[in-house]
């Protein structure tokens, strides 16, 4: 089980003088259970190549198949197929357009045809996910949340899908800390206890290395780097600069106190233990003398 | 499937009419509309049309775009044709029923399709050509002289201009609102029509939503940058009226006398 591209480059606006090619011959193969981040600047052609992963966009050459299917055509199959894939776009809360936050999280699910205690069922399941108490929020009015909570909303209506991979475009845009915080627990939740496979893109390195497993660097619609972050770290960091990226402040502050021959673990990604590294050498230094 | 819409259908390009002063433009197209309507013969067609493809050969336009502006009024150019040769009296060529055909009728209907076809190429060729910004500039300074008599030329051309500027801004939104509701399983294109604009709610809600949103922060934005209307404005490209623009509206107004000539004059 797995999303496969082969290929795929992407032109838009073909046969107009506006044509831009937005993806190069990419292949990429995403096993099921990886947890993957997606960065590249503005324009690398992130936000294109995950809208081939749930047939929102066809290649115009290339293929995309999903667990085996390839997603052109309108079969049954290639349907069920689609919806196996979970999308939650940039500000996902402007999607929103029930009258009551239960009925708007049931828009997928009844779309889906599933019968009424089965599209509840999934209501619920999927607001307990984001910490939103059924009992209290489900007949509330979706326009009256705080720009956090609707974005739960939305993200909730993605998951009542049941998706086998969840694709998450800037899930944190336009939060404060705390709101990304509670986003991103709610997304490694969903990760480590219903198994999703999570496809993020973001272009905040710092969260992709706390939470990823898996980098891929986009550069002017190719596949630049692709690999496990810590060793892209460690390896590239010249290629990613080239990306117009860079390794998260916290890895370039631990390779400048390693290269000042402080030991420090460089492959720390949480503060905190970087922190308790920091301090643990600061002991031994201060007992030392 | 809405990235196929051409805005505002302009053709980028560095030819002759893209160059000319829209104010002229806009004066030339009207001038000439009226002088097609001089044209009943086929000496007088032939002069419309060489004028009419002369200018489509300077714009270096691809052909394909005439094709293009003519094909969604095409149910019209049918309709005018149909009405004026089944309903024209004169020599009947051929009989069906209560159909006639006559000879005057197939004559008459050519003309006035083929005049309403040089209207549309035409005034195509001022919207493929200019921009939707330099357009609204036009339009703006040509209503300037009307404004004393009460008519608001600035606010008028403003809110053109802010139309303009966010219709691919709400069709790239449509589009992301569209390709989300489709990712939780929703359908616009397949079902009764009934169906279909119950399906539309999904899309419809949050559009207007934002728009509603976007006007808001639009209004306070331009507030904070002191906007007060039109009076003491000043531009950062002014409009240069240029000998080329003379040319232009020359040729126009030389082809139109030939026409009122020709008809008034010869009876041709």
């Amino acid at each position: 089980m797995s999303i496969q591209l082969e290929h795929v480059t992407y032109t838009y606006g073909q046969g107009t003088p506006f044509e831009k090619t937005a993806l190069y011959d990419v292949n990429l193969t995403i096993h099921e259970g990886e947890f993957v981040g997606i960065i590249g600047h503005t324009g690398s052609g992130k936000s294109t190549l995950v809208q081939h992963l749930n047939g929102l966009l066809h290649p115009t050459s290339g293929t995309v198949t999903v667990n085996g299917v390839d997603l052109v055509g309108k079969t049954e199959e290639v349907k069920q197929t689609r919806h196996k894939v979970g999308m939650v776009f940039q500000y996902p809360e402007h999607q929103l357009f029930e009258e009551t936050i239960a009925k708007d999280i049931a828009f997928g699910p009844k779309n889906l045809g599933f019968d009424e205690a089965e599209v509840e069922r999934r209501v619920r399941e999927a607001m307990q996910f984001v910490g939103l108490d059924y009992d209290t929020y489900a007949e509330r009015s979706p326009f009256h949340l705080s720009g956090g909570q609707m974005r739960r909303v939305a993200i909730a209506g993605v998951i009542a899908l049941d998706p086998d991979y969840l694709i998450l475009d800037e899930p944190s845009a336009g939060l404060d800390p705390f709101g990304r915080e509670e986003i991103f627990g709610e997304i490694v939740k969903l990760h480590k206890e219903k198994g999703i496979t999570v496809i993020l893109v973001s272009h905040n390195m710092e969260d992709i290395s706390r939470m990823a497993n898996r980098l891929i660097v986009m550069h002017q619609g190719q596949v630049l780097l692709d690999g496990n972050p810590i060793e892209i770290f460690h390896n590239d960091r010249e290629k990613l600069q080239s990306a117009g990226v860079d390794v998260p402040p916290l890895s370039q502050t631990l390779q400048a106190l390693a290269e000042r021959n402080i030991p420090v673990n460089i492959d720390r990604v949480h503060v905190n233990e970087a922190v308790a590294d920091i301090y643990d050498y600061l002991k031994e230094v201060h007992h030392a003398k | 499937m809405l990235s196929n819409i051409t805005i505002g259908q302009y053709f980028p390009g560095d030819s002759v009419l893209h160059r000319m002063d829209p104010r002229a433009k806009i004066i030339a197209t009207m001038i000439f509309i009226i002088a097609i309507f001089f044209a009943d013969s086929l000496v007088t067609y032939s002069i419309v049309a060489a004028f009419t493809f002369g200018c489509l050969g300077l714009s270096r336009l691809p052909v394909r775009l005439v094709w293009l502006s003519i094909k969604p009024l095409w149910i019209i150019i049918v309709f005018t044709l149909a009405i004026h040769v089944f309903t024209t009296p004169g020599e009947y060529l051929f009989t069906y029923g209560w159909l006639h055909i006559s000879r005057e009728g197939l004559n008459l209907g050519g003309l006035m399709a083929g005049r309403l076809i040089f209207l549309i190429v035409f005034s195509s060729l001022l919207t493929y050509t200019t921009s939707p910004i330099r357009l609204t500039d036009g339009i703006e300074r040509l209503l300037n002289p009307w404004k004393r008599f009460g008519v608001p030329a600035h606010e008028l051309a403003m809110m053109m201009t802010i139309a303009l500027r966010f219709i691919p801004t709400l069709l790239e939104e449509t589009d992301r609102i569209m390709k989300a509701q489709e990712s939780r399983g929703a359908d616009f294109t397949t079902g009764s029509l009934l169906k279909r604009a119950k399906n539309m709610v999904p899309l419809l809600v949050p559009l207007f939503i934002s728009a509603f949103r976007r006007a808001d922060e639009l209004a306070v934005a331009m507030e904070s940058r002191c906007y007060r209307g039109g009076e003491g404005r000043t531009r950062l490209k002014e409009l240069q009226y240029s000998q080329l623009d003379t040319y232009g509206i020359g040729a126009v107004v030389l082809v139109s006398v030939v026409l009122a000539v020709l008809r008034w004059g010869f009876g041709i």
